[in-house]
């Protein structure tokens, strides 16, 4: 009777997980596969701060549109907050203003774009005036002599905007240049300090500040370029390389010397930019051109949240996958491994570091973990005590290969730290209690099971069709769990049984 | 070829962990009896009013402060086990055979002084041994001066004798000699050997090494087969009996025989291994289906045991 209950019960999940999905798929055309689905982004600007309990103004810089991306929606999310927008030498600024906050404040910007098609050059501007530079000795005179330098090196305003570059990003700067751009300069100064230069030089340049619109970025960066006003137009350049253009995915933000956020009534500011690819833009697109409505689905999908959650969502929905693996290799294979979940959450601490890197540091980690755990064995300690000794030695041990990585300049090192810490923490305790007990061979046996585990799974999980149906159509989850459910009843061999029975057979043939 | 060995396998009815799991250890094994078996404690003084025949108890370790005054309680005593009473697969079993001077002296010949022996005892309480880590007490017992029967095919410690028992009757049953490898530990995953017995006449088979199958005792090099244990049905009465006491479907029961007191009831396990199949060289399903088409028409231990005698002949 159970097992038919648990037959009916897998095979409605089965069809309920199938019938949405085919729902999604066929009649909303949701994508099946994944890939650049469209070209409209999310773009979110998330501004964090502590008020003072007095009026709080807080300025943004936001992005217009240009001749490569318009922009299709906005959204201004604050509680209680005015806002107005202004625009001022070209930009574009956000002004939240409250007379009266206190604790805790989070404002949101959300901007959709969407990829314009790049006509012809743009359009001749007018001669801009030039800032004065502001150089004082001995800046100045570094300054001047640089000048002389990459103009005697330089045909036109292109090829000395180039020069000057190339002098900037010198692995031995000159005596002038390391005057000028001060100790381990960021890209930032190093586009501020060109346009200071060619000011002085009186050519017109300016930074532009923006991010790059990728598909998944949870905390995307922003990139700094160097525009330089040559025969009427401005002509864009990489502050690190000197290469012209700017690169295709680029959204600029603001122009400017100025910080992307000013606030006046606040402290302890944090900005996070996120960028995502808008799938559910291109879904709706493909709804509306079909003249329905927003289904129900949609709004209360996962594309719903914000774009931050969303990203966790994308990892967090291919844990049962990973879990599922688990079942099949454990129950249906026979592989044995430390710990019933141990293996998934190396696997996604895998997706950060990348394989090879996370077979290593785990190894590493372990093998060290390891070593120490059985000198502590000496001592003599007590159960919980013992073991957050092995945390300490654990954290301790991570920090000090990722400084080791890093000075080493290999920086995937320093991914270590997403190694979930307790859990290893108790993968060497379990271990050397199995090495004792059982001896070496078996300990890692058990050792390397996991790591295969481990590995198994984060290929699956990477895969991209995987990531993509489990993020657009998690209702396939239901298939699995109706899997996973059948196979809690699965009475027949493990694969690994054959080989240990093996003399049975034999025996009696 | 991997078809053709489980079609091979499931031709003499080889019990696999997964069925072993499903069919029997969840479905006839209700989860709130198994302290009655985890906790060896309790199995006996479950078997003490019962009337069967047990180790001694000497002593129980519950707290840490109690490690104290352990050298008072084991100054009693010449020999003695100690052991955590949630153990699993033996580990954590510490066999004191005598003692030298201030120093114990451990099956295998190895001394032991009291800080090692109070770190053991301190390791045992705080869950070391025990399933899932749990605090556990320690037990020391009486050592079994085991039966001179098994003496030429085990390598010191104490052989025991393991009966499967599926809804009271006896379904399989091996003899589980220590070797030099298991360290004098009767358990197959720590390297000891396994004896099938055959549950008609009480007759050792082949026995299975580490999922081999031999016939003579690693260490010693006598022959483990044909040695007829004295009074196998009274053995198989006993294991018949564990039934009734604990409720477990289908479980394991370990006795060895004591030298002056006959069979004692080691303990029980709610989840037997799977290796005695190789030691009988025999599939376990057949048996139990068996048991279980038949087990309403069987009353009483002595009903049980003929049919087991009868149907199950190797």
């Amino acid at each position: 009777m159970s097992k038919r209950h648990l037959y009916v019960l897998a095979l409605s999940l089965t069809v309920v997980g199938l019938c949405i999905f085919f729902y999604k798929a066929l009649v909303l055309r949701f994508p099946w596969a994944p890939g650049r689905i469209s070209d409209i982004w999310n773009v979110e600007a998330r501004i964090s701060f502590a008020a003072r309990n007095e009026p709080v103004k807080a300025s943004l810089f936001i992005p217009r549109s240009t001749r490569r991306f318009a922009i299709v929606n906005e959204n201004f999310i604050s509680q209680g907050y005015g806002i107005t927008t202004v625009t001022e030498d070209g930009n574009r600024q956000a002004v939240w203003s409250i007379r009266k906050a206190k604790g805790q404040q989070t404002l949101y910007y959300q901007v959709v774009v969407r990829r314009a098609e790049a006509k012809e050059p743009p359009p001749p501007s007018k001669q801009p005036g030039i800032e004065n530079p502001g150089f004082e000795e001995p800046s100045l005179t570094a300054a001047k002599s640089l000048i002389a330098e990459v103009r005697a090196r330089s045909a036109d305003v292109d090829t000395m905007a180039r020069e000057l570059v190339k002098h900037l990003n010198k692995p031995q700067p000159d005596d002038n240049v390391a005057l000028l751009l001060g100790k381990g300069p960021s890209a930032l100064k190093k586009a501020e300090v060109a346009v200071q230069i060619l000011a002085q030089a009186g050519i017109p340049g300016r930074v532009v500040h923006g991010t790059r619109l990728r598909e998944y970025q949870r905390d995307a960066p922003l990139i700094h370029l160097l525009e330089v006003y040559d025969k009427d137009r401005w002509q864009c350049y990489d502050p690190i390389t000197g290469e012209p253009g700017i690169p295709h995915d680029y959204l600029p933000w603001w122009r400017g010397t100025q910080p992307l956020v000013r606030l006046q009534g606040g402290d302890k500011l944090h900005i996070t930019l996120s960028v995502s690819l808008n799938q559910e833009a291109a879904i709706i697109a493909v709804i509306e051109s079909g003249q329905m409505k927003k289904p129900f689905l949609v709004d209360f999908s996962l594309f719903s949240l914000p774009i931050q959650a969303q990203a966790v969502y994308r990892i967090l929905l291919l844990v049962p996958v990973g879990a599922f693996l688990l079942v099949v290799l454990r129950n249906v294979i026979g592989i044995k491994t430390f710990g019933t979940f141990m293996p998934v959450l190396i696997a996604l601490a895998f997706r950060e570091t990348q394989l090879l890197w996370g077979i290593v540091l785990f190894s590493s980690l372990v093998a060290l973990g390891l070593s120490i755990r059985f000198y502590l064995e000496h001592l003599k300690l007590l159960l919980v005590p013992r073991l957050a000794s092995v945390l300490f030695v654990v954290v301790l041990l991570m920090s000090a290969l990722s400084v080791l990585t890093h000075k080493l300049g290999l920086e995937r090192g320093l991914s270590v730290a997403l190694f979930p810490m307790v859990i290893l923490t108790m993968t060497i305790e379990r271990m050397s209690i199995v090495w004792e007990e059982r001896g070496a061979s078996e300990a890692l046996q058990q050792g390397l099971g996991s790591l295969l585990v481990a590995s198994l799974a984060y290929l699956v999980m990477t895969i991209d069709y995987v990531e993509h149906l489990a993020f657009i159509f998690p209702e396939l989850l239901l298939v699995l769990l109706a899997g996973t459910l059948l196979l809690g009843r699965y009475s027949g061999y493990r694969l690994l049984e054959l080989h240990r029975f093996k003399v049975l057979a034999q025996g009696k043939q | 070829m991997i078809f053709g060995l489980a079609k091979a396998l499931e031709n003499i009815g080889l019990l696999g962990l997964n069925r072993r799991n499903a069919e029997y250890t969840l479905r006839c094994n209700p989860r709130h009896l198994y302290p009655l078996v985890d906790d060896k404690l309790r199995t006996k003084r479950l078997a003490l009013n019962a009337g069967i025949a047990v180790p001694e108890l000497y002593g129980v370790v519950e707290i840490e402060r109690q490690i104290r005054d352990l050298p008072l309680l084991l100054k009693q005593f010449q020999d003695f086990v100690v052991k955590p009473a949630q153990g699993t697969g033996g580990d954590g079993i510490l066999i004191i055979s005598g003692r030298s001077r201030e120093m114990y002296r451990t099956s295998n010949g190895l001394l032991m002084d009291q800080g090692e022996m109070d770190y053991h005892v301190s390791s045992i309480l705080s869950g070391m041994y025990s399933l899932g880590g749990h605090p556990d007490k320690a037990l020391i017992e009486y050592q079994v001066k085991f039966d001179p029967l098994f003496e030429a095919i085990s390598y010191q410690g104490v052989p025991d004798i393991r009966i499967i028992v599926f809804l009271g009757v006896p379904v399989m049953s091996m003899v589980r000699l220590p070797t030099r490898m298991s360290d004098g530990k009767a358990n197959l995953h720590q390297g000891a050997i396994g004896a099938g017995i055959d549950i008609a006449t009480g007759t050792t088979l082949t026995a299975v090494w580490r999922n081999d199958i031999v016939t003579e005792h690693p260490d010693t090099g006598n022959r483990v087969t044909g040695i007829k244990i004295p009074s196998w049905e009274a053995l198989l009465e006993l294991a018949s009996r564990c039934y009734k006491l604990t409720g477990l479907g289908y479980q394991g029961v370990d006795i060895v025989l004591d030298k002056d007191k006959g069979p004692l009831i080691l303990e029980m396990n709610a989840r037997p291994g799977l290796n005695i199949q190789i030691a009988n060289r025999a599939g376990l399903f057949p048996r139990l289906k068996m048991v279980e088409e038949n087990h309403k028409n069987l009353t009483d231990v002595t009903e049980r045991v003929a049919f087991a005698q009868q149907y199950f002949r190797a």
